[in-house]
């Protein structure tokens, strides 16, 4: 039988503000243990939580991104359930009013083609904080540094087809909370999160079947995996004529598979009711103006100005557009250049790329910077340097060497466009190779490949290519 | 709307709360009282009227997003019934 699977994301993104969602204290990572938790934190008898604004503000930057609905009013609930990182009893968080209702998000996939994905709701809520399993005689360690971090859970319609697709518009979602500057996305730190819904039905049928949800996904590779795996799980157990079983599974990236979670007797029942600690939440026009004015240019908007205003490809674009820091580094670097746009992306999306890949460091820490490519890429355009030199000068740079500029004329790495040199030299080659020109001339014109590459030798790479191919072309027919 | 023994059972189980199980009618009997008090409500035409949150119809009051809260672990964590390396430590809890 052909299976179609059913897959819903909710995405926990923690807020980028400095104190925590209801208490004055510091959401910076890692600080030691408990150092950064409160009264409130702690839900000491007596305290009262006090809402932050940022966080408030964030949320609804998010949710006019994604044009949904931003609640005039919203409601906090209490969800409660006892577990020891948890020390009210109960998260905070929202229940039937959400401050951001149904939104859309369009999701590129693989084939190039679009795909738009259904946001049910963002809400607002707290983080729990860590529980340490490592021996304490037999005990549980708890850090509440995390508890009372804002989050924003957003919630995905189940209109997710496939483990790849939910990786896209994970990594959509990622790209978005850090254009906006709400969620800094760091996953190692936990920062971005997600959980997946995952069920399987056969092709054609309406109904959706029994779902089981994977917790705890912080990289995009666990989330093609987990999801991959908790899929052929589910056709396994149907096809061998069992059921599918509704309940929270944990993926656990060593072995790469999932496992049942909680028993059955401990099945969910929240108890959800409105937070008699909180008033509603009212965002006042005012609020939304204010929001509306910090809108940055968001990645699909970008991105089709990059393909208006460069004439480059979507797939250039959307490369470039994928982070906010590599479009920024990408139109600095057109500034400081007189190259033609393809070429600046060619050596963002190419050789810089692949260096900060290999040294594993972001943008911000590179030690080429836009002005330093820029002057670079230049020198290419103005004929000083062929492309592949480019490459060396490149590394120079990126060594620390300097800029462009000294390091060509340290290097001595300046073009030949003496046309009477390369003519001299081209003519040596020739002589030195007759065997080859006796062979290219009875037609075996792969040959002059050869002779391009002799010159390129014969140079140390410094000869103008174009000029190489024009006058061998001319020499060779004889 | 009336309770059964079962169902205080659960409820009791999820509050984390010890009954004894002779108690169990008294109390689906209390709570059971407790709900048709409620439920009278149901009677009420509530239509159009919006629900109230707080009788001078006020709303959330929001801070600034700034640290105003120093460290007191050391206060707290004299209360705790047991730590060490600055963690608060809990019967074991597995998943």
């Amino acid at each position: 039988m052909e299976w179609e699977s059913v897959i819903g994301l909710e995405i926990h993104a923690q807020l980028a503000t400095s104190s925590k969602i209801f208490s004055g204290a510091s959401t910076a990572y890692g600080a030691v243990p408990n150092t950064q938790a409160c009264a409130v934190d702690l839900g000491m008898p007596g305290v009262l939580p006090v809402l932050n604004q940022k966080a408030v503000l964030m949320a609804a930057k998010f949710g006019i991104a994604v044009e949904a609905e931003i609640a005039r009013r919203s409601v906090f609930a209490r969800k409660n359930y006892f577990y020891p990182d948890l020390p009210k009893g109960y998260q905070i968080s929202q229940f039937e009013l959400p401050v951001v209702g149904k939104g859309k998000l369009d999701v590129m996939l693989e084939d190039g083609s679009t795909k738009t994905i259904g946001i049910t709701r963002a809400h607002l809520e707290e983080d729990a904080g860590k529980s340490l399993h490592e021996d304490f005689h037999g005990m549980t360690g708890i850090d509440l540094n995390r508890a009372g971090t804002p989050l924003l859970e957003i919630v995905s319609e189940p209109d997710i087809r496939s483990a790849k697709e939910a990786v896209a518009y994970m990594k959509k979602i990622h790209s978005m909370v850090r254009y906006l500057e709400i969620c800094d996305g760091n996953m190692q730190e936990g920062s971005f999160r997600c959980d997946a819904n995952v069920s399987v039905r056969p092709k054609g049928q309406k109904e959706f079947g029994t779902r089981a949800e994977i917790k705890n996904l912080n990289s995009f590779r666990f989330v093609e995996r987990a999801i991959n795996h908790e899929i052929e799980r589910q056709i396994d157990l149907i096809e061998g004529g069992d059921k599918v079983v509704q309940e929270t599974r944990l993926y656990d990236s060593d072995k790469g598979e999932t496992r049942s979670m909680r028993s059955k007797e401990e099945a969910n029942d929240y108890r959800y009711f409105p937070d008699p600690d909180l008033l509603p939440l009212e965002i006042t026009e005012e609020m939304l103006e204010s929001v509306r004015a910090t809108m940055p240019e968001l990645p699909d908007g970008k991105r089709q100005r990059f393909v208006s205003e460069y004439d480059l490809n979507e797939y250039d674009a959307t490369v470039l557009t994928a982070s906010r820091e590599l479009a920024d580094f990408y139109e600095a670097t057109l500034r400081f250049s007189d190259a033609d746009p393809k070429l600046v992306a060619n050596w963002v999306m190419g050789e810089f790329s692949a260096a900060l890949n290999n040294d594993a460091i972001e943008i911000a820490d590179s030690p080429v910077n836009p002005e330093m490519l820029g002057g670079m890429l230049t020198r290419i355009t103005d004929n000083t340097i062929s492309g592949k030199i480019a490459k060396e000068v490149f590394e120079a740079m990126w060594a620390g060497e300097g800029a462009a500029d000294d390091i060509i004329e340290k290097k001595g790495l300046k073009q030949i466009t003496d046309s009477g040199a390369i003519e001299a030299m081209i003519d040596e080659i020739i002589a030195n190779n007759p065997q080859q020109l006796e062979q290219f001339r009875a037609g075996k014109e792969k040959l002059f490949g050869f002779f391009v590459g002799q010159a390129m030798k014969a140079s140390g790479g410094k000869a103008n290519p174009a000029q190489v191919n024009d006058i061998l072309k001319r020499k060779l027919k004889g | 709307m009336s309770l059964t023994n079962e169902e205080v059972k659960k409820i009791a189980h999820l509050a984390r709360l010890r009954v004894n199980e002779d108690d169990l009618p008294t109390y689906a009997g209390n709570l059971s009282g407790i709900l048709a008090l409620v439920e009278q409500m149901n009677n009420v035409d509530t239509q159009g009227i919006v629900p109230m949150a707080h009788p001078q119809d006020a709303s959330q009051r929001l801070r600034d997003d700034v640290v105003s809260e120093n460290d007191q672990r050391e206060r707290f964590q004299a209360i705790a019934p047991q730590t060490e390396a600055g963690l608060y430590l809990v019967p074991k809890v597995i998943e």
